[in-house]
């Protein structure tokens, strides 16, 4: 029993051990984008500021769950996470800062960052048609609401209408479309399904190279990923909508926390995540397009065609994503 | 306030100072710990959301409940049918590699759940490597199992639960005495009536608990279905959250979730009604049943097929596609991951098995309302959904926080920000909420075995309660206790949304890096953390199974009695 009692003793020592957060030269981040696509650049930063970045990643819910509740106690000065989802919905509760710098209003157009600077784009992900370069010609495809077409009846696969990425998607098309024109589109879709929609964008690919079908919707860099391990892959990338809305393009972005402690620092960091230097590795890790448009692409990203993305504001994806929810749920997209 | 708490479960209540209330005042303030984010989760309801509710019941609902049970009915049938059969076969017959598999068998509970579901999906889907081969071989035309389907959620599932079920299941085999089974014998019942109508009755409350525990973590599961995309419960909960940004709703659901269970586990209690388990008479060795012949070599080929698919099969793959990886990814940051992989598991152990322990004695003295209550409530939290429950521990840090802060600032002092939010505290009490029922099972179960006359003899030849609890209890305990401690252990290891919510800055688990990776479908990549995680929970695996199949004390003999070396006491 002693024993118990001096480890339960020794345990609260330590549990009680507050990490020390205050010193001048730091700055404290909460990343939903991934730890290795996001600590290259924060080494590189740390390296040249002598300013140390201490950060943690989770899901985007969960750390708006969190931001909201410490309040004013918060020890984040910055916000990074991906989907414009997700930053309009940090910014419509009220956890993030209005920041005004020159710096950032000229790398990032005004598409890509919120109406009123409270989150900014720092790159750019198309969600775009994937085909099978064996079973299906370019010229069969045109557009994201041709795929409710039924001469692809049996040939469809789509991720889970659960990921973001669909959400903003389907979000988007009921800005340009309304809710009524939407809903056909996307029942359509279901009604096209070669089988149930898969968890992920690489299963959705080797799906179509397997034959399992012939069309789907992915993230640019899941592709580019693949290429990278398959040079030969049989797939490849169309860019629909082109001779009206473009393709449909989001981000990830990030913000400065309301109670930010360190927010001269943590908007320095941000001007320099978005100037060129930073983001042809930020968008180069991930195999995605600068936000910044005087940074050119990877040559291999480069590679995959020009094409004219939806420049309407992406906040608007935000805003209509419950209502794209419902929709898909009504659809009975999975 | 936890090392308060453990005192008391050290002093039994005879002549102690709560004499009357002493376990009621316990159990009820660790009830209350436990509890706490649980009824901010049902605060949700304090606030009315029908639009989300409308929605949900127009167009999901009625699927997800009916998927929900389809799959707990599933998995309920499957763990009983691999734990209870297997239990049998390993504890009470002989046949050939008997002894490999007593133990082999526990070790798929190192798996986690949702790194068997990408292994069995990347390796046996339709674009997998074995379809892709059958079709080059046969044509497109090969038939295969839908692998994305309600079975193979079932079989994912059942393949890493059954450890529960088998382990507890085992163990009250082992010490059931032969005496009863000799009597039922005697008494005119063949072997299968022996097992029907006396070891199985026998070993209920065990194999209930266990079973109890694989449906809990079915209910609660995400990660396993997300991966499948098979729609339940949980799925519902998640929607509301992150898709209609709505965490009231999602409380509400959730709460819906935690009252089934404790209805489920109230009516099973009702059912057993004031039966009790308590080992009669003396016990001798037990006699194995002998099973010979083409019997014997069936009862090797289900133990093997079983081992192979839930351990053999994932752990192949997973050092299959590491290999790749390993050049590359391997850093010396693995150390940090797996150290405090293990040091929050081995804390939260301690502490969760302290907790249980207290639990099962308050419930054993004083079995009365209110502590039954008070034990249902503080053993929900493994239903509830990682995540959820995080955001409640969560809560309830912060606000402690917050109060602290206004005080502070109240006497004139700058607020200091984080105490208890985001420190190891707030990580460990998710897991206590979480993993207390996990830790009360077997504890509880083993208990339940102990004849109270054990006790009382002991105590009328002069045994203090300190001194009852050392050296009668713990030791007759020790099965049990080392049971809890393994699964807890290996449970917060394998724990995911919770750790990630509330670790403290730097102190990144093998479980978040495994997140890290499939969350962009980075299969091959989480293959390397996944098996290091898997061989780290093999340890404390292998070391309690080397452990109970050596000393499982039995009443009569003195717990200092040297234990049998060749450890095969029960054959």
């Amino acid at each position: 029993m002693k024993n118990l009692t001096c480890s339960l003793l020794t345990l609260f020592a330590l549990a009680t051990a507050t990490p020390a957060v205050s010193a001048d030269e730091e700055i404290v981040v909460y990343s939903a984008r991934k730890e290795h696509l996001i600590k290259p650049l924060f080494d590189a930063y740390s390296k040249m500021s002598g300013v140390e970045i201490i950060y943690i990643t989770d899901k985007a819910g969960p750390f708006l769950a969190r931001l909201k509740a410490e309040g004013a106690n918060t020890p984040a000065d910055m916000l990074i996470t991906v989907d414009a989802g997700n930053l309009w919905q940090a910014a419509e509760q009220g956890v993030l800062a209005h920041v005004d710098s020159k710096a950032l209003n000229s790398n990032i157009p005004t598409h890509l960052r919120d109406p009123d600077n409270r989150w900014f784009g720092l790159s750019v992900r198309a969600r775009t048609i994937v085909y099978s370069t064996e079973r299906v010609k370019k010229r069969e495809l045109s557009s994201y609401e041709d795929l409710a077409d039924p001469k692809w009846k049996g040939r469809l696969c789509l991720r889970t209408s659960k990921k973001v990425y669909n959400q903003s998607l389907v979000a988007t098309m009921i800005d340009r479309l309304g809710e009524k024109k939407t809903e056909q589109v996307v029942k359509g879709w279901v009604g096209n399904l070669a089988v149930p929609p898969f968890s992920d964008d690489t299963r959705t690919m080797k799906a179509i190279v397997a034959g399992q079908c012939d069309v789907g919707i992915v993230n640019t860099y899941y592709f580019g990923r693949l290429q990278k391990k398959d040079p030969g892959v049989k797939l490849a990338l169309f860019w629909p909508n082109q001779k009206k809305s473009g393709v449909h393009v989001n981000v990830s972005g990030a913000g400065i926390t309301r109670h930010a402690k360190h927010k001269a620092a943590a908007i320095k960091l941000l001007e320099w995540l978005s100037s060129a230097e930073a983001q042809k590795l930020f968008a180069g890790l991930n195999m995605e397009y600068p936000a910044n448009p005087k940074v050119k692409p990877d040559p291999k990203v480069a590679a995959w065609g020009e094409f004219k993305g939806d420049d309407s504001n992406i906040a608007k994806a935000g805003a209509l994503q419950r209502k794209a929810v419902m929709l898909m749920d009504r659809a009975g997209y999975r | 306030m936890t090392t308060e708490l453990s005192v008391n479960a050290g002093t039994l209540p005879r002549r102690s100072l709560f004499h009357r209330h002493g376990w009621h005042i316990a159990i009820m303030a660790l009830a209350a710990i436990v509890s706490m984010p649980l009824l901010l989760i049902f605060s949700g309801w304090l606030q009315a959301e029908n639009e989300v509710w409308r929605h949900l019941s127009e167009t999901v609902l009625a699927d997800l409940v009916g998927n929900t049970l389809v799959l707990l009915v599933g998995v309920m049938l499957g763990v009983l049918l691999l734990g209870v059969g297997l239990a049998w076969l390993t504890a009470l017959c002989d046949f050939p590699g008997r002894c490999f598999f007593d133990w082999a068998l526990m070790l798929p509970l190192a798996v986690p759940a949702y790194v068997l579901a990408f292994v069995a999906l990347g390796v046996l889907d339709y674009a997998g490597p074995l379809q892709t081969q059958l079709r080059s071989l046969f044509g497109d035309g090969v038939w295969f199992p839908q692998i994305r389907s309600t079975g193979g959620v079932i079989s994912v599932l059942v393949l890493v639960l059954y450890p529960y079920v088998y382990m507890l299941t085992r163990s009250a085999f082992l010490t059931q005495g032969q005496g009863t089974l000799e009597a039922a014998r005697i008494l005119g019942l063949g072997s299968w009536g022996g097992f029907f109508k006396v070891a199985l009755p026998m070993a209920r409350p065990a194999i209930v608990a266990g079973t109890s525990l694989a449906l809990m973590e079915t209910l609660a599961d995400f990660g396993t279905v997300a991966v499948f995309n098979y729609d339940t419960f949980t799925t519902a909960i998640y929607k509301a959250w992150f898709g209609l940004f709505n965490l009231q709703a999602a409380s509400q659901l959730a709460s819906l979730l935690l009252l089934f269970v404790a209805l489920a586990l109230i009516a099973e209690g009702r059912l057993r009604g004031r039966a009790r388990y308590h080992e009669t008479g003396c016990r001798s060795p037990q006699q194995r049943h002998h099973l010979v012949g083409v019997r014997a070599w069936l009862a090797t080929l289900a133990a093997a097929s079983l081992f192979g698919l839930a351990f053999v099969f994932p752990v192949l793959q997973l050092l299959l596609w590491a290999w790749e990886v390993v050049r590359n990814d391997l850093d010396s940051r693995y150390l940090a991951l797996l150290w405090h992989t293990l040091l929050l598991g081995s804390l939260a152990a301690v502490l969760t098995v302290c907790g249980a322990l207290l639990l099962a004695f308050a419930k054993r003295y004083r079995d009365d309302a209110v502590n039954s209550v008070a034990v249902r409530i503080a053993t929900l939290g493994y239903a509830m959904p990682g995540s959820v429950l995080a955001i409640g521990v969560m809560l309830t840090f912060t606000g402690i926080d917050n109060f602290i802060n206004a005080l502070w600032r109240l006497f004139g002092n700058a607020a200091s920000g984080q105490l208890l939010g985001g420190t190891v505290a707030a990580l460990l009490m998710a897991y206590l909420v979480r993993f207390l029922a996990v830790a009360f099972g077997p504890i509880d179960s083993g208990l339940g075995r102990i004849r109270p006359s054990i006790a009382e003899a002991a105590r009328s030849l002069g045994a203090a309660p300190r001194g009852l609890l050392q050296r009668v209890y713990l030791p007759l305990l020790r099965p049990g206790l080392l049971t809890a401690l393994l699964l807890v252990l290996v449970d917060v290891m394998k724990e995911m949304p919770a750790t990630q919510l509330l670790r403290p800055f730097g102190w990144d688990t093998l479980a978040v890096r495994i997140y890290e990776m499939t969350s962009e479908g980075e299969w091959e990549r989480a293959a390397l953390p996944a098996i290091t995680l898997i061989l780290a929970g093999l340890l404390p695996v292998i070391y309690l199974v080397r452990r109970s199949g050596h000393d499982t004390p039995s009443p009569q003999a003195s717990p200092k009695e040297p234990m049998n070396k060749s450890g095969r006491r029960w054959v």
